[in-house]
């Protein structure tokens, strides 16, 4: 691995990135401009959001070129928030359930 | 190399793969061969991560349980402009402002990398106003949701009263991010023009200041995808 002093790289990747993400945010305001709803409109949000999320983590934050120690120590640690997620729809699924029942009541 | 790491047996000690992880994590040295600052900042904002993380999924757990309806975000945060009402149309610009700055951003670190002093302070000093700008977008925007809308943290004319707690908690603490930012990006700007990164050796802080940075423009997508979208 060649290191020169830190992480240089050619100016056109940070603008063509720099374009990407304009085009994205773009597509992602389009989602709610026309209105779309239900499956596709989820879809596409978490799509352009993880696109979105992927290119600034790799490349403007140099991610992409770090050693797979350091990107391992960031990355995975924040999977335990899937967890937490998880876990608290379903909590939240039974509150609301029992909210619907108690308020009918 | 410009700075030779602590620890380190040589660049030929470095294999890549998982098997660099075993040699990286396992070998009597320094784990991360990166500058400490850089790898503090990973972990400062690995931490962070887990904070917006939890305010998020307590945004997703109150917003499940209500039985109220949640107001509508797309009609909330609408503009009218000369008579065309366009939906959401402040947190676009907002968007664009913030990617504009993380794009500036990484300008500055390559050209910090490349030793170009004027470059690198005037790429940041134009990144601090774009955060600047972005405050103050969010500042209209809450007085406009206090103000106009009437919402509160603890109720709004529209639906689920825990709109507002989420909505205040939420981007209240990304907006202090970016104010704190803004701060950061002007003391290290003025480090960069007086020389003193020249004197140390080395524009990492550049780099780490960008780390920040571009994790604060990282929220925001979040935050735009699941409040404002969603």
């Amino acid at each position: 691995m060649a290191h020169s002093e830190g992480q240089q790289h050619p100016l056109s990747i940070y603008l063509w990135i720099w374009l990407l993400l304009f085009v994205l945010s773009a597509f992602s305001y389009m989602v709610d401009y026309y209105q779309l709803q239900g499956m596709l409109r989820w879809s596409l949000i978490l799509l352009f959001m993880f696109l979105k999320a992927g290119f600034i983590i790799a490349i403007f934050m140099h991610m992409a070129w770090e050693r797979l120690s350091l990107i391992f120590a960031i990355l995975v640690p924040p999977l335990c928030l899937l967890v937490l997620v998880a876990l608290m729809s379903v909590e939240a699924d039974y509150t609301f359930l029992t909210r619907l029942k108690l308020f009918s009541d | 190399m410009a700075n030779e790491l602590p620890g380190h047996g040589g660049d030929a000690a470095l294999n890549d793969g998982l098997g660099g992880v075993v040699t990286d994590w396992s070998g009597d040295k320094q784990t991360f061969p990166v500058p400490w600052g850089k790898a503090m900042m990973w972990i400062f904002l690995l931490s962070d991560t887990f904070i917006f993380g939890s305010f998020l999924t307590s945004y997703m757990t109150v917003r499940m349980t209500t039985t109220v309806p949640w107001p509508n975000a797309s009609e909330v945060f609408a503009l009218t402009i000369a008579g065309n009402h366009v939906p959401l149309l402040l947190i676009a610009i907002m968007t664009f402002v913030l990617i504009t700055s993380s794009g500036t951003m990484a300008l500055a670190v390559n050209y910090g990398y490349r030793r170009d002093k004027k470059k690198t302070a005037m790429l940041m000093l134009a990144t601090a106003i774009l955060g600047a700008t972005f405050v103050g977008m969010q500042a209209f925007e809450w007085t406009k949701l206090i103000v106009e809308e009437g919402v509160r943290p603890w109720g709004n004319p529209m639906g689920a009263p825990q709109f507002g707690s989420t909505f205040f908690m939420i981007t209240g603490f990304h907006g202090l991010h970016v104010s704190a930012g803004v701060v950061y990006l002007l003391v290290v700007a003025r480090r960069v023009m007086n020389g003193f990164y020249d004197r140390k050796g080395t524009y990492e802080t550049v780099e780490v200041t960008g780390l920040y940075w571009h994790f604060v423009d990282l929220v925001w997508v979040f935050i735009f995808a699941f409040f404002y979208l969603w």
